[in-house]
């Protein structure tokens, strides 16, 4: 599914891959926050622009179009059901606040993606180490992300080897179906298991659970760009507060009619 | 002084009647390039996760007898002591990388034993050159030959400087060149770093002409430990149905008709060597 | 017979795996399929009974197309026995796992009740035939796959890389097994990289290369060519290197098995045995 293409890591250099992921989430923290403040047109459209120079920055601009062209069904969804909605509430066609809540949407999809899109596996569980998230749970993170090509793969190779006993996976009623899947799933649940005991001997053999003081090979320093981001972030954060409080929003019929 | 002493070990996994080893006593000396083999369901893997530790300690149940790794009781000491001691490399390649990059695979030991990240760097590097995977130094498992990926999990049980490097059919799923890099690099790493190997292995034509010790075990016991000439030579071996190299097989056929080379070849570049003295002394 | 004529396949993830095989099996016929992994043996292979369908040019199972027949149509004729026993077994019985196929292929109970006593019988599993799967040993369960595709009685047998994790003795009966089943007028496909399996058993040799077929020909022709075998990233059998490293000494080069050599080697030395 092309949606899911938007989300993956690709191992790429630029300055928004190399910085902290730490500080990359606070910034989708803060879009978030600033998103949910406002159902009006005008910063909403402000913030979906505004991130637009990361992703070029980070060159993932063709992989980011993918997922938002993904969101785009839901996010018609949202704006047909709110419209829907309002109308039935209160009696009224609602276009803008429909447009806003669609564009909400859109612009929690857009950070998402691009940090998803530009933070590998490996920096995450990094920061969820240093984060002082148990190891155990960071751990499990890699090992599934490491696995899931394999398992993908391999439950490919058991479809392939039951279809060549005759077993037909198209045909049949959709009760008929689903049980057809047994014979891929057995072995696929009995298979991991497997594996899960053999990784578990591995993970033994070199030391697992030798000390509570575990190290790392690398360590995440936040550096000049990684305290600049952290600095935009929290300045916009203050700005878009200020803003809700103290400043009213006009609509965009009223800057229209100016 | 022994690397490696076993007494009268045996052992039964838990839930099991029978032992899956039985009454086995063993000496390996430091520095030895070990064969280990014996048909399927001998005990040779039950035998390597005795090594280690894993068992009694992974596995459960108890370890009858003595076995003492590298100067350590394993029944007294945990797998993570064991760990610096012994490694173990298993397989099944795919199973035994968990990170998401080579780098990061090979430090995991390291980092479990809780060293200094100096340290750890300089061993990763060191261990990644040994085995030499230099240029897959950041790539994922996933993306790596069945070849690669053996020599990575040599390199991540290098890393913590091992005085003994179990290997329990490291080569299964490798093709013939994959198979015969893996042992050239095992085969260095004992040369060179002095490291006691122990190998568990089927395909004695490619590996045996590394060995200078050779253990055959058959239904939980050991039955033939030597040299390996005498032992691929003998009767039992072929009784006990192990795949010994084919020109130690054609060495057979020929002393069965008065026939004899020099020695017991284990590869074909002695077979050729000792067939052209006796073919040219012959025309001679 | 299957006729491959100027296969060209490439993955999803814009791999090309074959590039222009062209290679005919006839019936009865024992083929091995050698070469590195990665090499295409086992995607050629899988053309054979439709899970694969070309990208370019077509394959014929006994004059029927692949691209149009489904693959539980081919399977009848074409049995494949995957590499791995584990990626197919999920039944409670074994009697149950080898009734599976003939269930999907519309076998009647007493026939399937038939052939599953038959099967049981021809891989020395029957006091299994209540047993789980799962409670057997590796080698056991790869007999269950086994025994679970020759219940059918398909005209081919694909066998993938079958030696892989098997000891001498197993590999031995094996090697009897196949030689048996192509004595019984089944046409075998062996898809491996072991060359001393290969070598006892003298097959035609396909050898592939990176999607080709590099050569193709008697075991003795092909696995004695160094050059080739050197190019397929194989190693030939040790009889083999020791008879080539001999040539200057008259010895023929075309030997590979342990018994000829012998023979070949005695007579030299004017033995009589």
């Amino acid at each position: 599914m092309s949606v899911f293409e938007g989300f993956k890591f690709r191992r790429v250099s630029s300055p928004v891959h190399d910085l902290d992921p730490r500080v990359k989430f606070l910034y989708v923290c803060v879009v978030f926050a600033a998103a949910v403040m406002f159902s009006e047109l005008l910063p909403l459209i402000l913030l979906l622009l505004i991130q637009v120079p990361f992703i070029l920055l980070a060159g993932v601009q063709r992989a980011w179009l993918k997922s938002m062209r993904g969101a785009s069904l839901l996010a018609l969804l949202i704006f047909v059901m709110n419209l829907v909605s309002m109308y039935l509430y209160q009696g009224q066609i609602l276009l803008e606040y429909s447009l806003g809540m669609t564009l909400r949407f859109l612009v929690l999809v857009e950070s998402f993606s691009t940090f998803f899109l530009t933070t590998s596996p490996d920096q995450l569980s990094l920061a969820l180490e240093q984060s002082h998230v148990p190891y155990e749970f960071s751990f499990a993170f890699t090992t599934a992300v490491r696995f899931v090509p394999v398992l993908a793969e391999e439950a490919q190779t058991i479809m392939d080897a039951q279809r060549a006993r005759g077993l037909e996976l198209e045909r049949g009623n959709f009760i008929k179906r689903v049980k057809n899947y047994i014979p891929i799933l057995i072995p696929l649940i009995v298979n991991a298991i497997r594996r899960s005991l053999e990784l578990a001997e591995a993970m033994e053999s070199r030391a697992w659970g030798a000390t509570e003081k575990r190290t790392n090979l690398y360590v995440l320093k936040m550096r000049g760009g990684d305290y600049t981001l952290a600095l935009i972030s929290l300045s916009t954060l203050t700005l878009a507060i200020y803003i809700r409080l103290f400043l009213p929003i006009p609509s965009i019929t009223t800057l229209l009619r100016l | 002084m022994a690397i490696i002493e076993a007494k009268g070990l045996a052992y039964a996994y838990p839930g099991r009647t029978n032992h899956s080893i039985k009454d086995l006593s063993i000496t390996i000396e430091r520095g030895e390039f070990v064969i280990l083999t014996g048909p399927s369901g001998c005990g040779k893997t039950t035998l390597c996760r005795c090594f280690n530790g894993l068992i009694p300690h992974f596995y459960g149940g108890k370890l009858e007898g003595d076995l003492t790794v590298a100067g350590l009781n394993v029944s007294e000491h945990s797998i993570s002591e064991l760990a610096s001691r012994v490694g173990l490399v298993f397989q099944n390649p795919e199973n035994q990388l968990f990170a998401l990059s080579v780098e990061k695979d090979v430090a995991f030991g390291l980092e479990n034993l809780g060293m200094p990240r100096e340290e750890i760097r300089e061993r990763v590097d060191w261990a990644i050159k040994m085995t030499g995977v230099e240029d897959l130094r950041d790539r994922a498992p996933h993306e790596l030959s069945g070849g690669q990926q053996q020599r990575v999990a040599i390199a991540c049980v290098l890393a913590m400087q091992p005085d003994v490097m179990v290997l329990d059919e490291p080569t299964s799923f490798l093709d013939p060149l994959g198979a015969q890099t893996i042992f050239e690099v095992i085969n260095g790493l004992n040369k060179k770093l002095e490291i006691t190997v122990i190998l568990v292995e089927h395909r004695l034509d490619l590996a045996s002409k590394y060995a200078d010790h050779v253990i055959i075990m058959d239904r939980g016991k050991i039955i033939l430990d030597g040299e390996p000439r005498k032992i691929f030579d003998s009767e039992e071996a072929r009784l006990i149905g192990v795949g010994i190299p084919r020109v130690t097989r054609l060495y057979q056929f020929l002393k069965e008709q008065d026939v004899y080379l020099r020695k017991v070849p284990v590869a074909s570049e002695e077979a050729s060597q000792l067939l052209r003295e006796v073919l040219v002394r012959d025309r001679g | 017979m299957i006729e491959v004529k100027d296969l060209y396949f490439t993955y999803p993830n814009d791999v090309e795996a074959l590039k222009g095989v062209s290679l005919t099996v006839s019936d009865g016929e024992f083929v091995a399929i050698m070469g590195q992994n990665g090499a295409g043996k086992t995607t050629l292979v899988k053309h054979f009974n439709g899970l694969l369908k070309p990208s370019k040019g077509e394959v014929l199972v006994d004059g029927v197309g692949t691209k149009r027949a489904s693959v539980a149509q081919l399977a009848r004729k074409v049995g494949f026995v995957f590499q791995n026993p584990d990626h197919q077994l999920f039944c409670e019985t074994v009697e149950e796992e080898i009734s599976f196929a003939l269930r999907n292929f519309g076998f009647k109970e007493t026939t399937i009740k038939r052939r599953v006593t038959w099967a049981l019988n021809l891989l020395g599993l029957t006091q299994y035939r209540q047993t789980s799967p799962f409670m057997l040993s590796g080698g056991e369960r790869k007999r269950v796959a086994l025994a679970s595709v020759l219940a059918w009685n398909p005209e081919v047998v694909i066998l993938d890389e079958p030696t892989i994790g098997q000891d001498y003795q197993q590999k031995e009966t094996l090697r009897q097994f196949i030689v048996q089943l192509n004595a019984q007028g089944k046409t075998v496909v062996v898809v491996t990289h072991d060359v001393e399996f290969v070598a006892e058993c003298s097959p035609r040799v396909v050898l592939m290369l990176q999607g080709k077929i590099l050569a193709e020909g008697k075991a003795e022709e092909v696995l004695t060519n160094l050059s080739l075998v050197a190019q397929a990233s194989l190693v030939p059998p040790q009889i083999t290197q020791t008879f080539l490293e001999l040539a200057d000494l008259g010895l023929p080069t075309n030997v590979i098995k342990v018994h000829d050599a012998s023979r070949i080697l005695l007579n030299l030395l004017e033995v009589t045995p």
